[in-house]
This record gives structure tokens, sequence and C-alpha cells, in this order.
């Protein structure tokens, strides 16, 4: 059987641990089900206390020595605890003091069952706000190696936005590009799952949509995969499941619509807290209001003549 | 430590009570959560009941701080029962209509302030409310995991240095999640503090043993007690791996038959507040 995203989380780490004198730190590493087995049973494991403050700095001083740390948060809702290290001295290091700091960052996150509103967030959007990070979102095995490639080259930290929902993936996700589509849609993070149900859903109804994966956030890479689509289908939106109000996907949108001078909007996560009963969760934006979203946007194309 | 006498007889009975009554609560809780009424993910007090009931019949703050595992609190002071389980239901009648879950849980009649969910941050948050107005007095209670919370022992400092009334207690269960403190760890907050000057004791979560300390420190705040406990279920949710190593319940049990209750008469609080607790919940459950 093919192998699962997290499989291979655990693989790149057994191999960095036990060849690399790689190390990963993090809170109850070792325990239930070690971080939703992500983490192999093998040496150069660090259980730090709970320390949600000195641990960045612990994995930062680390990584000045070259142990190129792997640091693990397990709710992505905890880094405004330990990002103030990450953000003023691993990601400012290279910069200003010539030293490499390369620190992989395990960001993990989920929702649904009633996480409430501490451990339910996905946070890549700050960290693309704040220079010397790059930040990326990995949602399949390949996606993954290719981070980790990046890491073992990299100078400085890497932001990488995991979700639990996507640890089962074991297949690649490509894109769909046709020549007559009436919108392309760009993807980030676990947005793209249902980003792809939805256009699923509106094939059957004769609205046809590109998909863009985007892997990397930061440094966002405006290639032709990324314009092309969108120069033919004239109008695009960015989905994220991050919050949508100075986001990833409004960022992101900003910057395709400056290249192509074509029309794009985003589509994330209200802005509004989450509470523990279902009827407040905020999570990735289901395939129902991509789908309302797209038509209204084809709407808007369709009445004012753009792209 | 040995064992010694150190509560009025009539005191005795109403922690044993209070043991019972949250034993019983939490055991409805549990079940509810095994047929799926309730659906948030919950932490059970089951085999910390000791702590709360000892110090709610001795101290009555003005305002408490609890962390995420803190029905045994609620109960303990007297938080308004249709409240709590409403919300573990997620119902707009809950005590923060749903939004909040177990952690959350928070009366305002009997100063209790939910809990948001990050670790430890409940202190800094207490140290802050006193300091605000220092006529009040402040209990402040967190896990032996929030101990290593960097803000943690900082805000104790100020407490400290401020002289702010506050009695810290923590629930140490040995556990972060499943992560016993020894690889965590090889130091005690209360040494730390001691180091500072603050009162300290580092002690089982017996009740007459609990008692003592909290008569002297409530005089002399802030100060910390470290309650030695057993968490019977798992971190979260209703799980458990084994039998549990100590029930500090059956144990005051039987120190109240040694010192001359009769068994019958203890029997009967149990039965009647497993009853009572039952009732109460069926009467939310029907109301669907
Ligand atoms: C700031 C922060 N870091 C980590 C977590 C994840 N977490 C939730 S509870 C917990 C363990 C808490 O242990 P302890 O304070 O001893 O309380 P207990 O559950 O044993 O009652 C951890 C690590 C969190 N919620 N908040
Ligand atoms: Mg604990």
């Amino acid at each position: 059987m093919a192998q699962t995203l997290a499989e291979t989380i655990k693989e790149i780490t057994r191999k960095h641990l036990e060849e690399n004198n790689g190390i990963i730190l993090g809170q109850c590493l070792s325990a239930v089900g070690w971080v939703n087995n992500t983490v192999p049973d093998t040496k150069n494991i660090i259980e730090l206390p709970m320390t949600d403050i000195a641990g960045a700095g612990i994995a930062a001083g680390l990584a000045i020595t070259g142990r190129r740390p792997i640091f693990v948060i397990r709710f992505q809702d905890f880094m405004f605890l330990n990002s103030s290290t990450l953000v003023n001295y691993t990601a400012k290091a290279k910069e200003i003091f010539n030293i490499s700091v390369p620190v992989f960052i395990r960001a993990l996150a989920t929702e649904g069952n009633g996480t409430g509103p501490v451990h339910s967030a996905v946070l890549h959007s700050i960290f693309m706000h704040m220079p010397g990070f790059k930040v990326c979102s990995p949602m399949t095995p390949g996606e993954y190696t290719q981070v980790w490639d990046e890491f073992m080259k990299s100078d400085g930290p890497i932001y990488v936005s995991e979700h639990r929902k996507s640890f089962n993936q074991t297949d690649e996700i490509p894109d769909i590009i046709s020549p007559d589509a009436d919108i392309t849609i760009y993807g980030i993070s676990t947005a793209r799952f249902s980003a792809i149900q939805a256009i699923e859903t509106l094939k059957q109804e004769g609205i046809k949509c590109n998909f863009v994966n985007i892997l990397w956030l930061k440094p966002l890479d405006l290639t032709e995969k990324l314009t092309m689509p969108l120069m033919k289908s004239g109008i695009g939106l960015v989905v994220d499941t991050d919050f949508e109000i100075a986001g990833a996907s409004q960022s992101i949108a900003y910057e395709l619509m400056k290249k192509t001078n074509k029309y794009v909007e985003a589509l994330g996560a209200e802005d509004r807290s989450v509470g523990t009963a279902q009827r407040y969760e905020n999570g990735t934006p289901s395939p129902e209001k991509i789908i309302t979203k797209i038509k209204e946007l084809i709407e808007i194309r369709k009445n004012s003549n753009c792209g | 430590m040995e064992y010694y006498n150190t509560q009025a007889n009539d005191t005795k009975l109403e922690i044993f009570k209070k043991m019972c009554h949250i034993r019983a609560f939490e055991k409805q809780v549990k079940k509810s959560y095994d047929t799926h009424d309730i659906k948030c993910p919950v932490y059970l007090s089951i085999g910390q009941e000791a702590t709360s009931a000892t110090i709610s019949t001795i101290f009555k703050p003005d305002l408490i701080f609890t962390q995420h595992r803190g029905h045994a609190y609620y109960l303990s002071f007297g938080g308004n029962k249709d409240k709590i389980i409403d919300e573990l239901l997620g119902r707009d009648s809950g005590c923060n209509k749903g939004k909040g879950g177990s952690p959350g849980i928070q009366d305002l009649n009997i100063g209790m302030i939910g809990h948001h969910g990050l670790i430890g941050e409940n202190v800094p948050l207490a140290v802050g409310a006193t300091l605000g107005d220092s006529t009040k007095k402040t209990l402040c209670v967190f896990g032996d995991g929030a101990a290593e919370e960097d803000y943690v022992f900082t805000a104790m400092a100020f407490a400290q240095t401020h002289k702010l009334p506050i009695l810290f207690i923590c629930e140490d269960n040995d556990l972060s999640i499943l992560t016993k403190k020894q690889v965590r760890r090889n130091w005690e907050l209360t040494d730390a503090l001691k180091a500072i000057g603050m009162p300290t004791a580092n002690i089982p979560d017996d009740p007459e043993l609990i008692t003592p300390y909290i008569k002297e420190f409530i005089n002399k705040l802030p100060a910390f007690i470290n309650c030695k406990t057993c968490r019977h279920l798992w971190h979260v949710g209703t799980g458990q791996d084994g039998t549990p190593q100590t029930d500090r319940l059956e144990e005051y049990k039987q120190k109240l038959l040694e010192i001359g209750y009769e068994l019958e008469q203890l029997q009967e609080i149990e039965k009647q507040k497993l009853t009572e607790a039952e009732v109460l919940w069926r009467k939310h459950l029907q109301r669907q």
C-alpha cells in the first residue's frame, strides 16, 4: 500500500534522527499516539517540559549548533506563545548576524469535535507577514518530501503548516486545467480538499473550474503554472483554511491580481472565534460555501464583463 | 506523613459529601459522553475530588481561576449545576452558551472565571485580577504540567513581591497528558517558591493533611500547596488505563470508619449523591 503522509513524516524524521544527528523536540511527543504517529521511537527525541516560551528558544539554540531541529507544536494556536524567539531571533539571524538558524517548525492543526477556541486554528498567515520565514502547507507525501529537501538546504526557519485532516493522504493532488474554464481556484491547506469536491459538483452543473495547488505560501513563486490558467479563465478565487482577513488567501489573491490584471477574490475562515459546540465551528471552508462563492464570482463577471 | 485529626467532625462529613457529589456528577458526565449526548471533549476530575472539596469548606475566595480540569471546583464552590450540564451538552442555556465546553465552565456568581484552554495562563490572569482589587481573595488552581509553563513561576513571584492574597494550588497528578513528571523535570515548584519566601507545602491530597495548611496559609497569602493526587481516567475523555493506583475517596471513607463513623451512614451519602446526580442529568437529557 502507498505511504500515507503521516508515515512519510515519520520516515523523514527517523532518518534525520538516526543518520544526521538531527533532533526533535516538543511536548508529550512520546505519549498518546506519538503525535498522530508521525514521531518514530528512536534516539534524539527531547521531551520538553510544558514550556511554551523557552521551548522555541531551545530549538533555535540547537539550530545554531547545526542540529537542524524539528520543533513540534501540537496546535498552531500555541504559536502565539512560542513565536517570539522564532520571529525575533530565528527568522532574523541570517540577515542580522549572518548565522544560520534552520528550525523545521511543525505546526499542527485540527478542527471539528469541539476542539474549541484555542485548539482549532491554522495560522500560517501571520508567519508570512514576518520577514525571514519560508512558509508552506504540504498535504501530500510528495509535497512533504519536497519541503524537507528544501529545509535541508535552508539557512533559516520553515513554518510547516500541517493539518491532521491530511495525515492519511496517500495520493498527490494534481492541478486541473482546461482551456475553457470559467474560473481558476487556488487551494491552500485543507481547503484544497473541499475545493476539489466543490469543483466536482460544479462540473455536473456545467461550470468548469481550473484548480491550482499552492504548496509554498512564501516565497510565493508567481510562475506561469499559477498565472496562465487565470489569464485564460479571467477570474480567480484563492481558498484557504486560515482566516481570510489579512490572511494568505487575501494576500495571494492580491499578488495574482497585480501580476495578471485579472479579478481574484479570497475565501478563508470567518472573522470570529471558534466555540466548542458544533454550531460555532469555523474551520475549512465547506464545498457548499466554496460553490456559493464561485457562483457569485461568475455572476459578477457576467454583469461587469471583466476578464 | 502521619495521619492526624485536624477537622471538626461535621467538616469531615461535609468534605466527604462534596467528594461523593463530585464523583457522582462526573460519573454522569462520563455516561453522557459515552452515549454521545456530550459531543465536546471533557476533562474529568474523578480521583481528584479531595482538593476542591477540602479547600471549599475552609476558604471562601472572591475569585476562582481554575484550569481545564475544573468541574470539581465549579461544583465544590456551588456553581450552578443546570448551567454546567447544559454547557457540556452544548446548549444555549449553558454557562457559556455551549461555546466554552468543559474547560470553559464559568459562574460569576461564585467568582469563577472560565478557562480558555491555554495551560497556565490562568495564573497571570489570577495575579492581575487580584492586583486590580486586593481587598479580594483569590484561589488559583493549575496542574503539574502547567507548573512548568514559563509564565507561571514568574506570575507567582510577582504575587509574592506584591503580597497579593492568592492561594495557589497545584493538582499534581504526575501527568502532563500521559507524560510523567520525571520525564519532564527534576525539580519541584515548592522548592523554587520557597526560595523566594512564599509559604509552601508539598503533600498528598488527603483532606486531613490539606486542612491545617489551608487554615494556616489563608492568613499569610500568597501561598502555594502542591497536592499529590491520582487521576483515574484519561487526560481527555472517559477512557481508563488499568486500575488507578490510589482512590482518595475510598481511603478517606476508610479513615472516617476508623474514627467511628458508621458504614451505613457513609454508604447512604454515596447512594444519595449518585441518585441526585442521576435525577438531575436525566432531567436535562430528557429536555433535548
Ligand atoms: C499553552 C499550552 N500548551 C500546551 C497545551 C496542550 N496541553 C493541554 S493539557 C496539557 C497537560 C496539562 O497538564 P497539567 O497542567 O498537569 O493538567 P492535568 O491535565 O494533569 O490536570 C497539555 C500539554 C495547552 N493546552 N496549552
Ligand atoms: Mg497533571
